[in-house]
């Protein structure tokens, strides 16, 4: 007779986030990219209460400091160890402008990111689950999908930045403005694959059941169908992170972004445009923080792409 | 696959009367005031004169209406009038640009054909580049040149225009000084050393704006030809003894096509939005810039156009890409 005492399971059963994170452990480049955006999102958070200069202080004695590593090569370049990344031409230091700066991008990113996936989830759970508004709701999302985005967006930002300056503050005002029509312009490749996925699940057999035990639609949304979409809905927050950082840093680019005396990476560039010859570090650093961030947050996108796949996954 | 054609055309109409919809009333909601610059000593009710001659005094739908008349029958009588001679359009009103007082579609024409030359160009060039990088990675999965190719789609895709513009003028035009670093566009070819000139100034925003073309192509490709790689057709197409070269350029590709056909079109929007700022950089005068003077200078008419040839163009290449699809797949021709 066979023991029947000795089944217990050889390996304790693992949930699905354990799985996920051993694989995306062996994808190089998103690990990197995670502990990069990791880095840099607390660099820009933390920043400012280690490197306390302020980034607004205009010292015209110290201005056009060269960064500290410039001294390496180049001995009468003027630089101050109280400046390391150097002072633009109204001497407001490099470094605290860099985290500033970041602190906005990075700020208007998540927000709008976040944004973006709230509207594109609902409107594809909603198109996936109630087949009549299946139809209308692709339909608009074609249509959105052949606006022409970045005209419309600048069309927007100038048009409405007075109103919204008015009544929350200069600041305020446009990153509210920002943040909502990053959002409003972005959320159609969500609900696109969200619809998608939730069609799929919406013919398997555990969503029967739980019909059948009378599950109401908003807990079926809720508890059975969200669960089961947070991998493409993870995918493209990532997509869009990167999406929103670079549009935030075009607008800022093309002057209609936030007001002068507001450092945004975007604006730091196309402020250091006009002397890239002369001082070519101030379009390098912003340009490269830009760069940098968007670059991790693609790797780690890509890396999820694969983690979250349950075909590739245990390869 | 003429009625699927004319199928997919109708069906952009009410896309494009949905777009100038938004368009129209973006602009109307929009709290700005156009006699905002007039000087505070003119009276009340000449400002409202004024409002008047600029047409701002009826209600929003007959303005919405008189709009659409404007652009969609008074305009192609303008240019069949200037074609063929004719006098359709004699005495019509167009519209009119607040800033110089001129038809705003004058000033387009001017200037749309720089747009459409760099960008039509920076595409074909970034398609090109892409295909054979995407194929061939494919091809030889995970090999060396898969992995670069990667590594370089992931910057290009990473690096935003407004950042390699800066860097390639630095570089090629301040550096090494090969190529311009402003686009001269009263520059007129008429011999070989003429269009050489033409050839480097192009050079430069072309390669901005494929540079994001090639990666975000590329990736598709590779995406694509990875699918059908392990297909059973090609084992089949393999089996019969077909030449490698038959099977992977002829069986393999034509599938692969399918969604990177789609992909080229759908990314026109973003092509379009890459265009605005290489013509801020480089100083293309083509319509990214004129939109941008318009929006500082409060120039209601120009913008509401301008946007709208944006859409005009990003919905023409999307047909072009639904009947290219068609006649790709025949599955979707026959649905």
């Amino acid at each position: 007779m066979t023991d029947l005492s000795n089944q217990t399971p050889l390996a304790p059963p693992r949930s699905q986030w354990l799985n996920v994170w051993d694989q995306l452990k062996k994808h190089k480049g998103a690990l990197l990219g995670g502990g990069f955006l990791l880095f840099i999102t607390l660099a820009v958070l933390l920043g400012p209460f280690v490197w306390t200069l302020d980034p607004q202080t205009i010292d015209y004695r110290s201005r056009d400091f060269r960064p500290i590593y410039h001294a390496l090569f180049d001995a009468d370049a003027k630089t101050a160890w109280g400046n390391p990344l150097g002072t633009d031409q109204l001497g407001r230091d490099g470094l605290a402008n860099l985290l500033a700066g970041g602190r906005t991008s990075m700020a208007v990113g998540w927000a709008a990111m976040l944004l973006t996936l709230f509207i594109g989830t609902m409107i594809g759970v909603i198109a996936g689950y109630f087949k009549k508004l299946d139809g209308p709701l692709m339909r608009m999302t074609d249509l959105f999908l052949s606006l022409p985005i970045l005209p419309l967006l600048l069309v927007a930002v100038t048009l409405f930045r007075e109103p919204l300056r008015a009544s929350f503050g200069p600041e305020g005002g446009m990153f509210i403005l920002i943040v909502a029509i990053i959002g409003i312009t972005s959320w159609m490749p969500t609900a696109r694959i969200v619809r998608g996925d939730v069609l799929a699940l919406k013919e398997r057999e555990f969503v029967l059941a739980a019909r059948s035990i009378g599950t109401r639609p908003g807990a079926m949304i809720w508890r059975h169908l969200l669960p089961n979409v947070i991998s493409p809905i993870m995918v493209s927050a990532t997509l869009g992170l990167a999406a929103a950082i670079i549009t935030e840093s075009a607008l800022s680019f093309l002057g209609v972004g936030f007001p002068s005396d507001f450092p945004t990476w975007g604006k730091m560039l196309a402020d250091a445009v006009q002397r890239m010859e002369e001082f070519p570090e101030r379009v390098m650093l912003p340009g490269l923080a830009i760069s940098l961030t968007v670059l991790s947050v693609n790797y780690l996108g890509d890396g999820l792409r694969d983690a979250l796949d349950p075909r590739i996954r245990g390869r | 696959m003429l009625t699927f054609t004319i199928r997919r055309l109708i069906l952009s109409v009410p896309t494009l009367l949905f777009i100038s919809l938004v368009i129209f009333l973006l602009l109307e909601l929009a709290p700005g005031d156009p006699m905002a610059q007039v000087p505070l000593t003119v009276p009340p009710e000449v400002k409202e004169k004024m409002r008047e001659a600029l047409g701002l005094g009826q209600p929003m739908h007959i303005r919405f209406w008189k709009w659409l008349v404007q652009f969609f029958w008074i305009e192609p009588q303008v240019m069949i009038d200037h074609f063929f001679g004719t006098t359709y359009a004699v005495g019509d009103l167009r519209v009119i640009s607040w800033q110089t007082r001129s038809p705003v579609m004058d000033t387009v024409v001017q200037r749309i054909p720089q747009t459409l030359w760099v960008v039509g160009t920076a595409y074909i060039v970034g398609i090109l580049i892409a295909l054979p990088i995407g194929i061939y990675s494919a091809y030889r999965q995970y090999s060396v040149f898969d992995q670069c190719g990667t590594f370089i789609t992931m910057i290009g895709f990473s690096i935003p225009p407004f950042f390699t513009g800066p860097l390639l003028i630095v570089v090629f035009s301040v550096q090494l000084g090969w190529f311009p670093f402003i686009y001269d566009t009263t520059h007129v070819v008429d011999d070989w050393d003429s269009f050489t000139y033409q050839l480097r100034q192009m050079i430069l925003p072309v390669m901005v704006l494929a540079l994001q073309t090639t990666a975000q192509i590329s990736r598709y490709m590779r995406a694509s030809m990875l699918d059908n790689l392990n297909q059973d057709y090609v084992r089949t197409a393999r089996a019969k003894g077909l030449s490698e070269s038959v099977v992977v350029m002829v069986h393999v590709l034509r599938n692969s096509m399918i969604p990177v056909v789609t992909v080229i079109a759908l990314g026109m929007p973003a092509i379009f939005g890459g265009a605005i700022i290489t013509e801020q950089v480089f100083s293309v005068n083509g319509i990214g810039s004129q939109l941008i003077t318009a929006l500082f200078a409060n120039d209601l008419p120009t913008v509401q156009t301008l946007t709208f040839i944006f859409a005009m163009l990003i919905v023409f290449f999307n047909l072009i890409a639904d009947i290219l699809y068609g006649l790709l797949d025949p599955r979707i021709r026959y649905d």
